[in-house]
């Protein structure tokens, strides 16, 4: 088969390499010189090294000789370096990389044609575009290709500081924050990228700066890191990181690969191992298929997938450096933990395992005991809220009925919901506050468990006089048993659901919950639901309320119970409708301020739910990140669920600082069940 | 985890004996459940009118719709087509039901497609909430089992609240397990009990590989150069048959329906060595 490569790059190298090992002819087209490059070095993981061995052994050979290898992650904050060990990190400087490729190719006999500008798509059996992000090749509409800036601001450079180790730098500046991303790639240089958010870098004056007065103003910016050293250019200019993706990577014989197909943000350093993993998968597809056609989709359908989930890990790790702002509050080791568990890949019992003495320290911080200390994880450290103390971080929903069950399964908090009026239920089975005794019943049961109890003060509103949940969510009873329903507009909440009536009297509503609050008796934490498209947080949004002018009702409430309730009390909080035209993280932010300023010990964050039919985007720990920005912007501790299923991830949200009380699912298959 | 096999209403060359045949043979056989597909602009049998005759000649197996494009049928007429299931064969029927993924069968259906989402809550809630002025039976938990399909979260949020489970549309088994993963989380947003049930498919070619990936290139010609993958991820081995069972049942899978690719007896036999 002749094949002609588009593109000298690693990824067009390497399948050159693997090509000619199958006995195809291959031409590679390069538009630079054999020794020009851009960039500085390249990481690889220990993954895609055994790949390359797999492939082609004198290449690992030599790139695995001419490797800098280290274990650690500085982390240089608040004056601090926190250092993280027991990882595996290898890179090889850019031109190293390239000139072992070119070589490998030449004696496998491959015709590598540098300074050659191709203009049209050559004739070949198969044509690979191999040319980069800007590929010239790669038609948007043919491939289905799209192009977005991700991230900030960032500039790619080199630097002369011998490194040990992967380091991240942190530097307030009377403009913002700026941070490097920097690593070694042979015994005497680095990589050194600088980053900051758009506006920052406009306030710092960087948008018309030449080459050297942007090396001069990093270099200040990043002084006491590089001790002296010189930042080093190529042609370093400040760039928004272009995210490539394409929904096609093959039509008739033309294939993209590497950076023509897929780009990933260099926050986490894969670019050059998809590219070449990419030529790997290639060349063994072709391998396998006599037919290009299959060849061609069997590559695709390998390497999509894969390429899509570090697409997804490589944009959530440029969000986090976009907003790491938010977090210069936090002390350097929860700074650290936070940065370091950033991709959700790496979890607290990760970090364990590789560097146990930092966890540790993270740990016995975490639990406020003396640095080092030796300290139950996060899950199992007590939270003081006011004169309560909760004897661990793990918050489960109950029923009545199944309240202590919930402690004995490890929770120190249950909470437990009740309607602040018989109109206020949800399903018959949801029970009213309308005395005290059944609830100081219900706590000391809890408490001679061991555990603590809130009651959530709800009214189902427009989501109420439905069946039970074992029977689904939303489904109205049978008309002869429903009950009428209030909301803040006259507005039906799904298909066939009655519609409620707007409610007038507020002031009414409030003394309910003045009520009901009352008779929470010995409850030693209250929850206020302003969530889940129920009555009060109806009223938040426009999507429900009608009435502007009543929107801010539900704080009122809040203030009257929290003027009749002395111990603590979360606000359960939709901070985001997850629906067009609803409240959005911003809005949600902005209320979930206003709830600690009016004396909200916690906000539990909730999301969704207003109206039927939104967007929520469901998985394991979904609603973490919207924890972590209203914990970071509101100042207010918060409590968050959205299918967290392991202590393990509570840990980590715990240690991380995303929120501050974890409310666990039940794993989907009971223990008992699997023993 | 339960396997079923489907009924190959959709694959060419099929005829009315051959589709009876392979019914009686799936029910004598080591499969749960009977499955059937739903296009529109197809050379297909209707999948109600499909399992009506399966009902007919089958005493026990289970019969699904895997899916049924729902907004193509109202409401009622939906829950009229499904108790007629049920009537001829009670207690066998799961109705799964979803939007789909062509624009042309709505155009067909004269359905609105923009507003599908929308359609298939309002039926599933009209099935769910006992609304029918005839006598149905009753959908969902101890009546006919309701799956729901899709992939956003809107759809995963519908299945929360109206289904039983989650009928999920294909894919290698970590395409499956991560599906479940966040169905199980829409299933908890939504403060459902328990977990949902959870159904996967899968396409099997095993006895002429090459014309089954013919069918399925044909099938999902719609979706452009995505067919191709399709075709590649048919199972054409016994091998291949039995890793994809054992990685969905890791994936905490309940039922597999695995779909022939051709209207070959054969395969079926061959899938019922595997299974067995």
């Amino acid at each position: 088969m002749r094949t002609v490569v588009i593109g000298g790059g690693p990824a067009g190298l390497y399948l050159a390499i693997l090509l000619r090992k199958a006995g195809h002819a291959v031409t590679v087209l390069e538009r630079n010189a054999p020794d020009a490059t851009f960039g500085w070095g390249v990481v690889f993981s220990a993954g895609t090294l055994g790949a390359l061995r797999d492939a082609d052994v004198p290449t690992h050979q030599a790139i695995t000789d001419s490797f800098a290898r280290w274990s650690a992650v500085d982390i240089r904050f608040g004056g601090r370096l926190v250092r993280a060990g027991g990882n595996d990190f290898t890179a090889i400087a850019r031109t190293r990389l390239l000139a072992i490729l070119q070589e490998r190719a030449r004696d496998l006999g491959a015709d590598l044609r540098f300074g050659v500008e191709v203009d049209t798509l050559p004739d070949a059996d198969l044509v690979v575009a191999a040319d980069g992000a800007n590929s010239r090749f790669r038609d948007a509409r043919r491939f289905g290709a799209a192009v977005r800036p991700e991230g900030g601001k960032y500039v790619w450079f080199g630097t002369d500081l011998p490194l040990d180790a992967f380091t991240f730098s942190f530097r307030e500046t009377e403009h913002g924050l700026f941070q490097a991303h920097a690593y070694p790639f042979d015994e005497h240089r680095g990589t050194w990228i600088v980053e900051c958010a758009e506006p920052v870098w406009r306030r710092a004056g960087l948008d018309g700066v030449t080459e050297a007065e942007s090396i001069a103003f990093c270099e200040r910016v990043f002084a006491e890191d590089l001790a002296g050293h010189a930042l080093l250019s190529n042609r370093s200019r400040w760039l928004d990181f272009p995210r490539v993706s394409c929904k096609r990577w093959y039509d008739g014989n033309l294939v993209l690969i590497g950076d023509a197909a897929h780009t990933a943000h260099f926050s986490i350093g894969s670019g050059t191992k998809l590219a070449m993993e990419d030529a790997v998968a290639l060349a063994a597809a072709l391998e396998r298929n006599g037919d290009l056609t299959a060849a061609l989709a069997e590559y695709e359908g390998e390497r999509q997938p894969v390429v899509e989930r570090f697409q997804k890990a490589a944009g959530d790790s440029a969000a986090y450096f976009l907003r790491t702002a938010r977090y210069t509050g936090y002390r350097p080791i929860q700074f650290a933990v936070n940065l370091l568990t950033r991709s959700g890949r790496v979890s607290h019992a990760n970090l364990a395992a590789r560097d146990p003495d930092l966890v540790r320290v993270a740990d016995a911080a975490f639990a406020g005991a003396a640095p080092g200390a030796v300290v139950p994880p996060p899950v199992f450290t007590p939270l003081d809220l006011g004169a309560v103390r909760l004897p661990n971080r793990i918050v489960a929903d109950a029923s009545p009925g199944s309240a202590v069950d919930a402690v004995r399964a490890g929770a120190g908090l249950v909470a437990v919901a009740a309607a602040v009026s018989p109109e206020g239920r949800v399903c018959p089975e949801t029970p009213v506050l309308d005395s005290p005794e059944p609830w100081t019943k219900l706590a000391d049961a809890v408490h001679a468990a061991g555990g603590l109890l809130a009651v959530r003060l709800t009214h189902a509103g427009a989501r109420g006089a439905t069946r039970s949940p074992e029977w689904g969510a939303d489904i109205p009873l049978p008309p002869d048993q429903a009950w009428p329903l209030v909301a803040a507009s006259a507005l039906p909440y799904g298909p066939f659901s009655a519609v409620p009536t707007e409610l007038t009297d507020l002031d009414g509503l409030t003394a309910r919950f003045v009520a009901a609050a009352g008779h929470a008796g010995d409850a030693d934490v209250l929850e206020l639901d302003l969530a889940d498209g129920h009555l009060l947080a109806g009223f938040l949004s426009p999507l429900t309320n009608r009435r502007p002018e009543t929107r801010a009702f539900p704080l009122a409430v809040l203030d009257a119970v929290r003027a009749a309730w002395a111990g603590p009390l979360i606000v359960r909080l939709c901070v985001d409708d997850l629906a067009p035209g609803g409240l959005t993280a911003d809005d949600g932010v902005a209320v979930a301020r206003q709830a600690r300023e009016r004396g909200a010990d916690v906000v539990h964050v909730r999301a969704g739910h207003t109206v039927a039919e939104s967007r929520p985007d469901y998985g394991p720990g979904h609603l973490t990140a919207l924890s972590d920005r209203v914990r970071a912007e509101a100042g207010v501790r918060t409590l968050v669920g959205g299918y967290l299923t392991t202590a393990d991830e509570a840990n980590t949200v715990l240690a991380a600082g995303r929120a501050d009380l974890c409310a666990l699912s039940p794993r989907p298959t009971p223990l008992e069940e699997l023993g | 985890m339960q396997v079923g096999i489907g009924l190959p209403t959709t694959v060419p060359g099929v005829t009315g004996t051959g589709l009876l045949d392979w019914a009686r043979a799936a029910d004598a056989g080591p499969f749960s459940t009977l499955g059937v597909l739903d296009r529109l602009r197809y050379d297909s049998v209707e999948p109600f009118a499909a399992l009506s005759a399966a009902a007919a000649v089958t005493t026990r197996i289970g019969l699904a719709t895997m899916i049924a494009i729902g907004p193509l049928r109202s409401p009622a007429l939906l829950a009229k087509q499904a108790a007629a299931i049920d009537a001829l064969a009670p207690g066998r029927l799961t109705l799964g039901l979803a939007v789909g993924a062509r624009r042309d069968d709505y155009a067909a259906a004269g359905a609105d497609h923009r507003t599908r989402g929308r359609a298939l809550s309002t039926q599933l809630a009209y099935l769910r909430g006992e609304i029918a002025e005839f006598p149905v039976p009753r959908f969902g938990g101890p009546g006919v089992g309701l799956l729901v399909g899709g992939s956003s979260g809107a759809a995963l949020a519908r299945m929360a609240r109206y289904g039983d489970g989650y009928a999920h549309g294909g894919g290698p088994p970590r395409a499956f397990a991560s599906a479940a993963a966040k169905a199980r989380a829409a299933w908890q947003d939504l403060g459902r009990p328990g977990s949902p049930w959870l159904w996967g498919q899968g396409y099997i070619a095993l006895t002429d590989a090459d014309r089954g990936r013919d069918y399925l290139r044909d099938y999902y010609a719609f979706t452009g150069p995505f067919a191709e993958r399709i075709a590649a991820g048919a199972l054409t081995t016994a091998r291949e048959v039995r890793d994809f069972i054992r990685g969905y049942a890791d994936a905490g899978c309940d039922e597999l329906i695995l779909f022939p690719s051709t209207a070959d007896p054969a395969e079926a036999e061959r899938l019922a060595e595997v299974v067995a």
